[in-house]
């Protein structure tokens, strides 16, 4: 079973201040760490438990700047076969759409079974690409799966809904799924395999490589233009306590105490 | 724009709440335009529904076909995609859930139209929707145009107020084009949601652990905040994604809504995800680093600090006061 893994390089954010840059349309990246987004590093690591099951190859795709080699040898550390990068100038300023078209473009030169992406990207928030991704390769989709099983080539999925209720459905292969955390317990890559990563190629495609134009990537082929990013107005927000834990706590275990909680 | 198109979600037999905050965000763009606020119910036997949506829409309309009993994307995309053909909406409003965001993305490719998701307002600017979107975990907030009309958006659930309606809309029912059931993809069956030993959502006191407890030879230190406030212990969804707590115990979209009278937030950023499912409670405490923090707007008290000294002291405290 041959699997395509999308994969998208993330600033970690929980705990960062994160600035907007003098374009006011992006953000400001000297300070931050990037990593792997999140649910996509289940999705890496569904694919290893399918390949580690059935055999086959995983490809990892991603469109990004080649510092995200980095992230991308992260995870042929983990026992991932071959990965694509796509860059070009033309991609800048992509929307999600052009995104999954650009994507779509490198999918049609690789053979594959299934296409896994994360259910959700971290910086932007689309929860968008892979379902339309689907939809440019003709293919059936399912999102937000925190379960999957293969028989006979179908896949048994277990969607994600709200409030804790799931529902479990049964899609033809090839198809493209994204992949809800939680769905397994990503493992850590190992030092021997992160030493063999190092020599491991990634293949670099541009714009010509695509059979793509100009028109139908980065800004040009966007159907939505991001106008502004700025920082929420800060409401009225907590009353913050001041001091050592000490004393915090005291003034916080008085407030309990006045409440009557304690 | 001549027309709003609003589609209604339902669920094993009820209307989500999305539904009624779309249809009021709707109405407010639909009389700013001077358009035509149209529901969009898909299901089988769902007539109770459009009795409710007739008060929000000035139009509803039903497509009753047994093949739409359950939410399946594909089934839904033929048929609404095909309303849409047809009518043009100028906008089209679906629920950025669970079911929306599998729709909503492969319909407006076919459609070839703009779709902008997890919306949390819409503005009209020179006429045109101008949409408002948090990105970076809420830190920051973006501002989206449409390359062109028609489009289409996702509105993110509880963003959007429900405003009372008595529009007397008409019931209009629309054929199905669906001929055969869809067979590449098949829904099988609902899995609720389980309940445990303990129920988090009738909990008056709750400790909540986010990631920021970093590793699990670490719960301890809430555990025992949670014990000395005679509370039960909670925590948002990297907790449950690793396995330290049981799915039961994770608050928010994906987990459960609580309203206790005391929700205090350890290490948690404060996600909109999780926000939604404890914003409700009476007094919400938070402890975190970040001072930063999208927690710290939600919550009536803050502290700044870390975690691993902060909490050991106040349990201290708390166990100090409940001794006097
Ligand atoms: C469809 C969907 C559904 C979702 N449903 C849910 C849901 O139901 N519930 C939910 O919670 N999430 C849900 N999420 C995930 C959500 O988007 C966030 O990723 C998640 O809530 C983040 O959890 P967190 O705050 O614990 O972790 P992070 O965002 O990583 O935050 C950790 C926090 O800990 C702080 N911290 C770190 N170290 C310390 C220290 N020593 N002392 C003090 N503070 C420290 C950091 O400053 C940071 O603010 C969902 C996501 C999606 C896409
Ligand atoms: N630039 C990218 N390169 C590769 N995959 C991507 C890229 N952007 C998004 N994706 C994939 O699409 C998923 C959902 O992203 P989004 O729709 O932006 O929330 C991510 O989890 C990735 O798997």
């Amino acid at each position: 079973m041959d699997i395509v893994v999308c994969v998208k390089q993330v600033p970690l954010t929980a705990e960062a201040e994160v600035m907007v840059d003098d374009t006011g349309r992006d953000i400001k990246k000297e300070r931050l760490v990037f990593d792997v987004n999140e649910a996509d590093n289940y999705a890496v690591e569904e694919a290893l438990l399918l390949t580690e099951k059935f055999g086959g190859t995983i490809t990892l795709v991603t469109m990004g700047p080649e510092s995200a080699d980095k992230t991308i040898r992260s995870l042929l550390a983990k026992g991932t076969h071959e990965a694509v990068r796509l860059t070009d100038e033309h991609f800048a300023q992509s929307d999600a759409f052009a995104t999954a078209k650009t994507l779509a473009g490198a999918l049609k030169t690789i053979k594959f079974d299934l296409v896994l992406t994360g259910c959700y990207a971290s910086d932007d928030g689309y929860s968008q690409v892979g379902a339309t991704l689907a939809e440019l390769l003709e293919l059936p989709h399912a999102t937000m799966v925190t379960g999957l099983q293969i028989l006979d080539g179908k896949a048994k999925i277990e969607r994600e809904l709200e409030g804790g209720t799931h529902e479990l459905l049964e899609i033809e292969l090839p198809a493209v799924l994204t992949i809800q955390t939680g769905i397994n317990e990503p493992r850590y890559a190992s030092i021997l395999g992160l030493r063999k990563a190092m020599k491991k190629p990634i293949k670099v495609m541009s714009l010509k490589d695509l059979g793509l134009t100009e028109n139908e990537v980065g800004r040009a082929g966007s159907k939505t233009i991001l106008e502004r990013l700025s920082v929420p107005p800060k409401g009225e927000g907590a009353q913050i306590l001041e001091g050592a834990p000490e004393e915090v706590s005291t003034k916080l275990a008085e407030i309990f105490r006045e409440r009557g909680v304690v | 724009m001549k027309e709003i198109l609003v589609l209604a979600e339902h669920r094993m037999g009820e209307l989500r709440d999305v539904t009624l905050e779309m249809l009021s965000k709707g109405r407010e763009l639909a009389q700013a335009l001077d358009a035509q606020l149209v529901a969009g119910l898909l299901g089988r036997d769902v007539a109770v529904f459009s009795e409710t949506l007739k008060k929000w829409a000035h139009q509803v309309l039903v497509v009753d076909d047994s093949k739409l009993e359950n939410f399946n994307a594909d089934a839904y995309q033929k048929v609404l995609g095909d309303i849409i053909k047809k009518r043009q909406p100028g906008l089209t409003m679906i629920g950025h859930t669970s079911f929306g965001v599998d729709l909503a993305p492969p319909l407006a490719t076919q459609l070839g139209i703009p779709l902008i998701t997890d919306c949390v307002d819409i503005q009209l600017k020179d006429g045109a929707p101008l949409a408002t979107r948090q990105v970076y975990g809420g830190k920051l907030i973006s501002e989206v145009s449409f390359v062109g009309t028609p489009c289409m958006v996702t509105l993110r659930q509880g963003a959007f107020p429900v405003e009372e309606s008595d529009l007397k809309g008409k019931i209009a029912a629309v054929d199905s084009p669906l001929t055969e059931e869809i067979t590449c993809r098949k829904f099988l069956q609902y899995v609720e949601a389980v309940v445990g030993d303990v129920d988090i959502t009738q909990a008056d006191i709750i400790v909540s652990v986010g990631r920021g407890i970093r590793e699990e030879k670490n719960m301890p230190i809430v555990e025992g905040l949670a014990e000395a406030m005679g509370g039960v212990l909670a925590c948002s969804r990297p907790i449950t994604d690793s396995g330290w707590l049981s799915s039961d115990r994770q608050v928010g979209q994906s987990g459960r809504t609580v309203k206790p009278k005391v929700y205090v937030a350890v290490g948690i950023s404060g996600a909109f995800q999780h926000i939604t499912g404890m914003s409700g409670a009476e007094t919400i405490v938070a402890i975190n680093r970040d001072p930063n923090a999208p927690i710290f707007s939600v919550a009536h008290y803050g502290i700044v600090g870390d975690l691993f000294q902060v909490v050991p002291a106040l349990t201290e405290k708390i166990a100090e006061a409940k001794e006097n």
